[in-house]
């Protein structure tokens, strides 16, 4: 009998999930086909963002693009910090008290509000590059990502720590017993036991990086143009739809649902890259 | 040590008790007008008014007991709302165009409630009074001039010392009145705006860099030497930020404060109100200003309302455009309506009706 209580909770519960997914879906679909109808397969391939009454035409391109190199960029930059760091934590100082520390204190980055990343961003940060001369006012693609790489360093982090510490210690007695140094060991036992965890956790972080909004909003310049470079202003998708969602209405809105349904898509690509990268390394 | 800490102690229960006596005071007095505890009204729109709803309400609820409730969702939310019918009335800083009066479902009337304007910020240190001109207006927005020591802004600021160095313009990134605003009077004194950029709640900028809202467009401003940008002047005046005078349609360079902003209603008001006051020909007017406005619908009796609704209701607007609302509206720095747009406001109000017969004698 309880038995099947917990089966049609459980069932009804993850129904739910589908039920909120597919709706998610549908309204997405349902609002931006306007937008397709006008514009067509172009409106994914345009640069120009006009919003003016009359000669209204939008395309989705500079978001797309800023969205990818901001969250590529950051993926690049937190890649080494966050492998460094979990090899700290769960192979050179297993179980002491200062990987216990780091690894709470790396947790606790992603406890951040990311408005506070922002302001970080907006009054430390940015003066600095532009102290170093690298642009004018500071504002960019290259500072947004590098708030960027710090807010997901903590995904990347804590899954492949724990994944690092699962690789068997039997696998790696037996390579330090036929005389392989700590390198050897982390580049030819460790990664290659743990390479799809790894991944999946870094593809977390992407994912991550790809939805973020509020941050990258503060810092980005959001100009609608496609960068021309590291230090040019630039946009995103998530930014563009916080920002002009409140006063939009009739095409505007539903080019802005359509970035919406293309970020979302987006994120579902990757997700299903993830999931074949892992399968293929497991 | 001991004694120290009574003493502490002591304090705190002071403080409580004071504490609580106060709060015990205000709902005494929420109490003392009540009798239409019953009625609520609920509101949304704009943004840019915002703080002057939010305390005329507030003020006018405790008043008279009648609950009442802003939203600021954005003009375009407002607008959306009262096409959903689940606000009594919505608010927006952009006139309704013929056609979207037409999408409505029911007529509606546009009441102008305060004026507000946008003013020129920037940030040149050791540079005040800086003044701009329209075609100096557009040469800095469209990236023309690129300089702030460019022989066309030094013309018109003879005397100022004016540095070699870049000029970062910052606009509005979130969809706003104020980019309306700014734009309507862009589109008014230049062509090449009117072709190029246009006039709208957000644009294709073709220079510059976008903050969000009105304290992201100041925080940039303030953090980025060399910038330029427009700014919303209930916010630029409570926040002191230093901004430039733009010479108007008269020629006068004009600072803007609530006089000069509420002088650029001295125009020609048409019945329905529907005007942008921008570029406006009384020679005391700051020329970037502009209405914002309530819209309701005409006839109050839908959606199973009572008439004593459509009555407060009615009131309230009445209240608003009245003296006790506009003083309220100058105390968070809009400008107040000029007594000839107030009349007009009335008699628009006047016409609103319950089953065919006016709610307001």
């Amino acid at each position: 009998m309880s038995d099947k209580v917990t089966k049609t909770l459980l069932f009804s519960a993850s129904l739910i999930v589908l039920i909120v997914a597919a709706g998610i879906v549908f309204s997405l679909v349902g609002g931006s086909v306007p937008a397709f109808k006008e514009f067509g397969i172009k409106f994914i391939f345009s640069n120009v963002w006009d919003p003016t009454d009359g000669r209204e035409n939008y395309g989705a391109l500079p978001f797309i693009a800023g969205t990818l190199i901001t969250s590529v960029l950051a993926l690049v930059i937190c890649i080494p910090l966050a492998f460094s760091t979990s090899l700290f934590i769960a192979e050179y100082f297993r179980n002491t008290k200062i990987s216990n520390v780091l690894s709470s204190l790396v947790d606790l980055l992603a406890g951040i509000p990311s408005i506070v990343y922002g302001l970080w961003g907006f009054y430390t940060l940015r003066p600095l590059i532009v102290s170093l001369g690298l642009s004018d006012q500071g504002f960019g693609i290259f500072t947004s990502s590098l708030i960027l790489a710090i807010m997901i360093i903590p995904y990347a982090t804590s899954l492949s720590t724990e994944i690092i510490a699962m690789v068997p210690a039997e696998l790696k007695e037996a390579a330090y017993s036929l005389g392989a140094t700590r390198m050897e060991v982390i580049f030819n036992v460790i990664i290659p036991n743990a390479q799809s965890g790894i991944m999946a956790s870094y593809i977390l972080a992407f994912g991550r990086a790809l939805g973020e909004t509020m941050a990258v909003t503060m810092l980005i310049g959001n100009s609608n143009m496609v960068p021309s470079g590291l230090f040019d202003t630039g946009n995103t998708m998530a930014s563009i739809i916080a920002n002009q969602f409140g006063e939009a209405s009739g095409l505007k809105l539903s080019a802005l649902i359509a970035i919406g349904l293309i970020l979302f898509a987006i994120t579902g690509i990757v997700n299903a890259i993830g999931k074949y990268l892992i399968r293929r390394f497991a | 040590m001991i004694q120290f800490k009574l003493t502490i102690m002591k304090n705190l229960i002071i403080y409580v008790a004071i504490l609580a006596l106060i709060v015990s005071c205000n709902s005494g007095d929420n109490k003392a007008g009540s009798g239409n505890k019953n009625i609520s009204i609920t509101a949304a729109g704009a943004t840019f008014p915002m703080p002057y709803y939010n305390l005329a309400f507030k003020k006018y609820s405790k008043d008279t007991g009648v609950q009442l409730s802003y939203g600021s969702i954005g003009s375009g939310g407002g607008i959306r709302s009262l096409t959903d019918k689940v606000v009594d009335f919505g608010a927006t800083d952009a006139y309704l165009s013929d056609n979207e009066l037409a999408a409505m479902p029911a007529e509606i009337v546009h009441i102008p409630t305060c004026l507000g304007a946008v003013v020129i910020a920037y940030n040149l240190p050791g540079v005040e009074n800086l003044k701009m001109t329209s075609e100096l207006l557009e040469n800095i927005f469209m990236g023309t001039v690129t300089k702030w020591n460019d022989p066309k802004i030094k013309s018109v600021n003879e005397g100022l010392e004016l540095p070699d160095m870049n000029i970062t313009v910052v606009y509005r990134s979130d969809g706003s009145g104020t980019t309306y605003i700014f734009s309507d009077y862009m589109s008014k004194v230049s062509t090449m705006w009117n072709e190029k950029v246009g006039t709208g709640k957000s644009l294709n900028w073709p220079v510059g860099l976008g903050g969000k809202g009105n304290p992201g467009v100041a925080g940039t401003i303030s953090q980025s030497v060399g910038s330029i940008g427009y700014i919303g002047s209930e916010y630029a005046f409570a926040q002191k930020i230093n901004y430039a005078s733009v010479q108007n349609s008269s020629g006068n360079f004009i600072n803007p404060d609530i006089k000069t902003v509420s002088s650029a209603a001295k125009t020609e008001i048409p019945a329905d109100t529907r005007v942008m006051a921008t570029n406006s020909s009384a020679p005391d007017a700051y020329p970037i200003s502009g209405f914002t406005w309530i819209i309701i619908y005409k006839e109050q009796s839908y959606g199973g309302r009572t008439e004593a609704t459509a009555q407060e209701i009615i009131k309230f607007l009445d209240w608003l455009t009245g003296p006790d609302g506009q003083s309220i509206a100058e105390s968070v720095n809009y400008a107040s309506l000029p007594a000839e747009v107030s009349s007009v406001a009335k008699s628009i109000i006047r016409s609103i009706t319950f089953e065919g017969k006016p709610v307001l004698e």
